[in-house]
């Protein structure tokens, strides 16, 4: 039974209690405390089940490595699942639940297959629920998924907010411990500019709990004094709960700072990911200590040994009265030395090694401590909680020779060194045969920029073990980041230990029975038996073993299995582990939260809204908008009870009969400047520019290397010099970037200058027959036929703005463009609203400037075309210059099939029943093709109801199109039934456009 | 082989498991083979299995540089779904998850296919426009899919957000009988099938030279030895490029790390597969209960399998927008894929200018639905010369300026 001990706990406060609830029972513990510790505290061992057998489990270990305690904490918007008990700090009124069993903890119907678990070894479900076919989806599926998961699904929308730093430092040094601290104070002392990350709420890692002396102070008091000297240093940044999650290319790395997960109190942001760019990173991320593989180790109750020992130092919790420990190295050791200053009781310390000797295995034997030397744990007996062990020698096969009443088992296999950073931008690993274990190979790491190795490891993570050799280690480590000389590195006092024995299976010949209850990956349920399985059904790479097994794929990644595993699996395989090789390491190291990630851009400020200018007047007066690009455009301006379609219908009928105001300030508006312009605009548009006069427009089409239509729009000449090129509301970015592509790849010699200058500039369409007349009314300037024929365009002041107004249109009526200065926008568009009173003024949206174009039979970029279509096919062969040697797309045009006879063009179509044809509708030729599939011979691009000639118009692309007016097509609708459209021109309206040459 | 079940299962626990033989054997390359398929993904597996299964070619080696099933088979985000606009794809996407319907049977492997439902979201007027034309001609492709209210969309996936303050959700593209399946078992239910055909899976076994004579294939150059052939398949996605300049001709291909991501596993929440091309984000929840996230390809081309942060950052934000209880969640791992893109996105089933050498790669972001439907083309191009669903496929198409692009229905995402 754990509990919490009358006196120590360095980390807590005994004068704070803590009340917190655990599946709504009240428990209390100190400020200072972790859940876990608290937990155990309060005697609550039992903090889980696993996720495929639903086995009980408790803490197996005291950071972020911890694979079984998990909770799910909060509540409502502040609800988090799989939170690790172990790095949980604890705070007055936090609510924790247990996960993944039903009804409860204590009793979990799930809990059934851990009878079953001889039924459901490694990859079960591969070899069965094949049959009857439909059960997989309906029956099997289903099941599996509700027995699997975690934590529960959060319900409600995240009640905290997060946020982004960034951060440009010449060492980042991952880890606050003895290392990460030695390291930072060489790099700060050489003048680097630091950033040191620790991703606990305390400084200093293991060494107090080790009882280091360093420099000839206790560790307590040597971080003290280390921690206060960076503190005044300005050139050290220190963080806490701050962990370095991700290692990139170049020197970006990725740290997670939790700023309110241990406060009660959660005002403010509750995450922060820092973004780093670092010259050089120092990984003082230390070694997570190993598990052995015996049967049984996965009950509560069996912890690490380095746990336990935190456990009782740290926070004065101890995991048992009578704690067992089991070992192949001597670090182990320190543990019964720690219980026993505790006053708690060891019954034995169990040694796999055949004679362990030492200083600490003395010391061990001069406290009362019995040691049994070449033993091991042949089974841990118990359920829920343990209650003994069964020893056996570890040469055997499990025989038992005694049985020892206990009720915690302290475990330690060795330590590996957390290598993660090190690997995750690709620095490789060397098998360090003395300390059986992975350690970065200096000759392999990941490199930077300038081709130099921009990742050192330090201290532990390094491979370095004792205290002496890790401060000198990561000394020269935070010297060498630093460019420095490494000068005297701080000293510790070295206790020697014995070499490690590397178990891998105790006893060494267990049996299959004994093997299947011998937990590798405690979260996944992987067992010994389940990876020597994979090794026997050919699974040898040890990626295959890892994803047949799926050891090490748990929320934990890992992190106690992989290297226990992966020496199962060598065994298996009669290989050496180095020639398995590890899995890859891939960030974050431990999970980060999604809403980090995505800091503050979420909500309204998730990808800004553009607004044009009138964007509010637009809101004031009724707009019902649509997203197009970045922008909202109002897609009709809805009146009392209209619906949609009379709203547009209304729209349309006042705009041809009278006025309409239409926003066209999302316009791309992009200037092309320069000696080179005109020379660049013949190759970026099909037809010539070059011979533009100034004060004249000109329509364009601009294709893809490839040869098809990306966007098309009018062309201004300003100046010898300079061009207006209008591009697509949706296409502006596009077509800059496109420019910007071809200026600076291939023709960055041409002395041309872009610039996007779409928001620098409100944009008013003022069309219909009234047009004119409201302009004048304005005054200003002389808008005469005379004087501003169509495609002309002119400067001047219009209601006292200055203006310059374009004579072009898109509706086929009468219509001037009026581009004035942004600010300007809304007081020209009011002075139009109320000039343009006696005219029946009303301004239209989006909708119905789409169903005007296509009565006049103008494309549409995105209806006509998506990619797959050439000027050729639309009928717009007038804008391709004959001229020119080249443009943009010209070659690719001219490829057998885009140049073929046979391609669908453009028409009109008119449905016989006067109906709307179906969007995207295709027209069906006779049969079907080699594949099954019906045969086409043209489709629908766009398709309205027209107010003004009050029936269905469309446009479409059909096989020979032009060629066959008056032939009636048919398309069918989803359903089945068909419609039947007559090809026509596709300008519905005006063909001669007597309307807008007035 | 012995066959997998239930029973099998049962029969076996007596003994501890220690009954099961191998997968698929581990030989010892032949000096020569009638086909050498070089890249044991599932792609590779899968033309070898249909030459088998279909045309009795079973003198088959499968050459793998690696582990089978360790590139982009085993790191995508496994979707399923046919819902294409140009006929060419419809043809050989549906042809494959028709395949996919039985392929647990057919390999007596459960692959998990799961018919789950994929819908793609529509959230501008242009998305709409863009799926109905889809579905239309889907309809007429014998590829059932339906365009659905934005109502329709939140009862299929009630923790979606109809109403996000940037991309309100108008609609959406559903093919009821789009899902996802297990990915490596996809691999491994193919290699064990080819394995029991008397095929030779060589795993560790790199490609080092091709080697020709007068135009025609003569066999390739391995760490492990040479070995001859009649017929060579190169079917190495991220590695086309390398293997055609072994054999001596270009690709119109470039290759860029493409990322996913997933969360910690949670209890049932999403029931289907939801795609956001317009965000560029697509999510569906493992039979493990993780979330399974994809974004976008980087911006420039690269070999590394990993990719820059801040394409994870852009696909998160998207998708918490549209689902807003993710970001509570946690990510568990990052990952990239190498991805070989061509021009129209389209990939590559064809011939080459050595007579004897037949390509497959190209599938940029969208491998793993078409492994089947691959597989079996492939295979009847190698062995007939010709596939009515492979050859609009044929390279010579950029040449030609006939591509088969899917801008309109696809966006970004696969």
């Amino acid at each position: 039974m754990s509990t919490r001990l009358a006196t120590g706990g360095r980390l807590i406060d005994r004068g704070a209690r803590v009340e917190f609830t655990f599946n709504g029972k009240r428990l209390s513990g100190y400020a200072g405390d972790t859940l876990a510790s608290a937990m155990l505290g309060a005697g609550q061992t039992l903090m889980g089940r696993s996720f495929k057998y639903h086995r009980p489990r408790g803490v197996v270990a005291s950071g972020a490595e911890e694979p079984n305690a998990l909770m799910g904490i909060g509540t409502d918007g502040h609800f988090e699942p799989n939170q690790r008990a172990t790095t949980q700090e604890l705070f007055p009124g936090l609510t924790a639940r247990s996960q993944n069993h039903w009804p409860s903890l204590e009793f979990d119907v799930g809990g059934i297959n851990k009878h079953l678990s001889r039924f459901l070894p490694a990859g079960f479900y591969y070899k069965m629920f094949i049959h009857p076919r439909p059960f997989w989806k309906h029956v099997y599926e289903p099941f599996i998924r509700q027995s699997a998961g975690l934590g529960a699904a959060p319900r409600d929308r995240d009640a905290d907010t997060y946020e982004h730093y960034y951060a440009h430092v010449d060492v980042l040094i991952a880890g606050g411990g003895i290392a990460g601290l030695a390291a930072a104070l060489a790099a700060g002392r050489a003048g680097a500019k630091v950033l040191l990350v620790e991703q606990a709420g305390h400084w200093g890692g293991r060494a107090p709990v080790d009882g280091a002396v360093i420099d000839g102070k206790p560790a307590e008091a040597w971080i003290k004094d280390a921690v206060q000297t960076l503190e005044d240093m300005d050139n050290v940044d220190l963080r806490l709960r701050c962990m370095a999650a991700g290692v990139y290319d170049h020197g970006y790395a990725l740290c997670y700072e939790r700023l309110t997960d241990h406060l009660a109190d959660k005002a403010g942001p509750r995450h922060r990911l820092w973004r780093v760019r670092a010259g050089r990173i120092v990984t003082a991320t230390g070694a997570i200590e190993r598990p052995l593989s015996f049967a049984g180790n996965d009950i509560p109750g069996v912890m690490l040994a380095s746990a336990v020992r935190d456990y009782v130092v740290n926070w004065a919790v101890s995991p048992g009265d009578r704690t067992v420990v089991v070992t192949n190295n001597d670090d182990a050791y320190r543990t019964a030395i720690a219980l026993k200053k505790a006053g708690l009781e060891v019954p034995a310390v169990i040694d796999a090694r055949a004679a362990p000797e030492g200083p600490l295995v003395e010391e061990v034997k001069s406290l009362g401590v019995k040691v049994l030397s070449g033993k091991a744990i042949a089974k841990v007996k118990g359920r829920k909680f343990v209650t003994g062990v069964a020893i056996a020698a570890q040469a055997g096969e499990g025989a038992v020779l005694e049985e020892i009443a206990c009720d915690a088992v302290a475990v330690s296999g060795g330590w590996s060194p957390v290598v993660h950073l090190w690997s995750h931008c690709g620095g490789k690993l060397t098998w360090d045969e003395a300390q059986a274990a992975f350690r970065p190979n200096p000759d392999k790491g990941p490199t930077g920029a300038d081709g130099a190795v921009f990742v050192i490891p330090a201290g532990a993570a390094n491979g370095e073990m004792a205290t002496s050799s890790v401060l000198s280690d990561a000394h020269a480590a935070g010297a060498k980041a630093a460019g420095a000389d490494a000068g005297d590195a701080p000293t510790a006092e070295v206790t020697a230990e014995g070499p490690i024995a590397p178990v891998w299976m105790m006893p060494q010949g267990a049996k299959p029975e004994l093997r299947a209850k011998a937990w590798l990956d405690y979260q996944n349920d992987v067992k010994v038996s389940d990876v020597q399985l994979a090794a026997r059904e050919g699974f040898e790479s040890v990626e295959h073993a890892k994803r047949y097994t799926t050891l090490g794929m748990a929320t934990d990644q890992g992190k106690l299995s992989n290297i226990n595993g992966l020496a199962t699996l060598a065994h298996a395989l009669g290989e050496d582990i180095p020639q398995v090789g590890t899995t890859t390491f891939r960030p974050p190291y431990t999970p980060i939260s999604m809403g980090s990630i995505a800091g503050e851009a979420r909500g309204a400020l998730f990808q800004p809204l553009r607004r044009s200018p009138l964007h509010g007047w637009h809101e004031a007066n009724g707009a019902d908008f649509e997203p197009v690009g970045h922008w909202r455009r109002p897609y009709t301006f809805k009146r009392g009870d209209e619906s949609r379609e009379q709203s547009v219908a209304r729209e349309i009928n006042n705009t041809r009969q009278g006025l309409g105001l239409l926003d066209a300030s999302t316009l791309g508006k992009i200037i092309v400047k320069g000696p080179d312009a005109g020379r660049f605009m013949d190759m970026l548009y099909t037809n010539m520019m070059s011979t533009l006069a100034p004060g004249k427009c000109r329509y364009g089409l601009m294709c893809s290397e490839n040869g098809f239509l990306m966007d098309d729009g009018v062309v201004a000449r300003l100046d010898e010099d300079t061009f207006l090129c209008h591009t697509t509301s949706g296409g502006a970015d596009r077509v800059h970037a496109h420019m910007e592509e071809w200026l600076q790849t291939e023709w960055w010699d041409w002395k041309v200058y872009t610039a996007n200058l779409t928001e620098q500039y409100a944009q008013i369409a003022v069309v219909g027959p009234k047009a004119r007349k409201v302009l004048e009314k304005l005054g200003g300037m002389d808008l005469s036929a005379e004087t501003l024929p169509f495609m002309g365009w002119a400067t001047g002041t219009l209601a006292g703005i200055p203006a310059r107004v374009f004579r072009i249109s898109f509706s086929g009526e009468l219509s001037f463009e009026v581009a004035v200065a942004a600010g300007q926008g809304l007081a020209l568009w009011e002075a139009l609203m109320e000039a343009g009173q006696e005219f029946g003024v009303m301004p239209y949206g989006t909708e119905a400037l789409h169903v005007m174009r296509a009565e006049k039979g103008f494309i549409m970029i995105g209806d006509e075309t998506e990619g797959t279509v050439i000027p050729q096919d639309l009928g717009l062969s007038w804008a391709i210059s004959k001229k020119k040697d080249d443009y943009i797309g010209k070659r690719g045009q001219e490829r057998e099939f885009l140049a073929s006879p046979d391609r669908w063009k453009l028409v009109g179509l008119q449905t016989l029943d006067g109906s709307v044809l179906p969007e995207g509708a295709y027209a069906v030729a006779e049969g079907t093709n080699a594949n099954g599939q019906r045969n086409t011979q043209g489709r629908v691009t766009s398709t309205y109801h027209s107010p003004t000639l009050d029936r269905g118009i469309a446009m479409g692309l059909v096989k020979d199109g032009p060629d066959r007016m008056g032939e009636v097509l048919t398309f069918p609708r989803v359903d089945g039934t068909g419609v039947e459209a007559r090809i026509v021109s596709p300008v519905f309206f005006d063909p001669e456009g007597e309307k807008q040459n007035v | 082989m012995k066959r997998y079940s239930a029973f099998a299962i049962a029969r076996e626990a007596l003994r501890h498991h220690t009954g099961w033989e191998r997968a698929w054997r581990s030989p010892e390359p032949k000096k020569h083979y009638d086909v050498i398929i070089i890249g044991a993904g599932g792609h590779g597996l899968a033309t070898a299995y249909h030459l088998g299964k279909d045309h009795g070619i079973r003198n088959v080696a499968i050459l793998e540089k690696g582990w089978l099933g360790g590139g982009n088979t085993g790191r995508n985000t496994t979707i399923i779904r046919s819902n294409y606009l140009q006929d060419p794809s419809a043809a050989i996407y549906e042809k494959s998850r028709s395949l996919y319907e039985t392929l647990s049977q057919d390999l007596n492997y459960n692959i998990m296919f799961s018919p789950r439902g994929v819908i793609m979201l529509a959230q501008t007027e242009h998305e709409v426009r863009g799926y109905k034309r889809t579905a239309q001609a889907n309809a007429l492709q014998g590829v059932k899919t339906e365009f659905i209210s934005p109502q329709r969309v939140k009862e299929l996936v009630p923790i979606i957000s109809l109403d996000g303050p940037r991309y309100p959700v108008l609609g959406g593209l559903w093919q009821s009988r789009g899902g996802t399946a297990r990915h490596d078992a996809v691999a491994w239910g193919y290699a064990r099938a080819c394995s029991d055909m008397g095929m030779d899976i060589i795993q560790k076994c790199e490609v080092t030279g091709i080697t020709t004579e007068g135009g025609r294939v003569k066999g390739v150059e391995t760490s492990r030895g040479a070995i001859t052939c009649g017929k060579l398949g190169i079917v190495v996605a991220g590695h086309s490029g390398h293997l055609a300049d072994m054999a001596g001709f270009r690709l119109p291909i470039e290759s860029v790390a493409l990322q996913a991501l997933v969360s910690e596993p949670i209890k049932p929440c999403m029931d289907v597969v939801v795609m956001a091309n317009t965000v560029h984000g697509y999510m569906s929840q493992s039979d493990k209960g993780e979330m399974v996230i994809g974004g976008g390809a980087d911006g420039y081309n690269n070999y590394t399998q990993r990719g820059s942060f801040h394409h994870i950052e852009e696909t998160v934000r998207a998708l918490i927008e549209t689902f807003p209880m993710i970001s509570r969640l946690k990510m568990l791992r990052q990952w990239g894929g190498i991805v070989d893109m061509t021009g129209d996105r389209s990939p590559i089933l064809s011939k080459t200018p050595v007579e004897g050498i037949f390509m497959n790669c190209g599938w940029g972001t969208g491998g793993f639905k078409a492994i089947p439907g691959s597989g079996f083309a492939m295979a009847e191009l190698m062995a007939r010369g010709g596939s009515s669903i492979a050859d609009p496929f044929s390279m010579t198409r950029f040449r030609e300026g006939r591509f088969i692009d899917e801008s309109v229905a696809a966006g970004v995402a696969h």
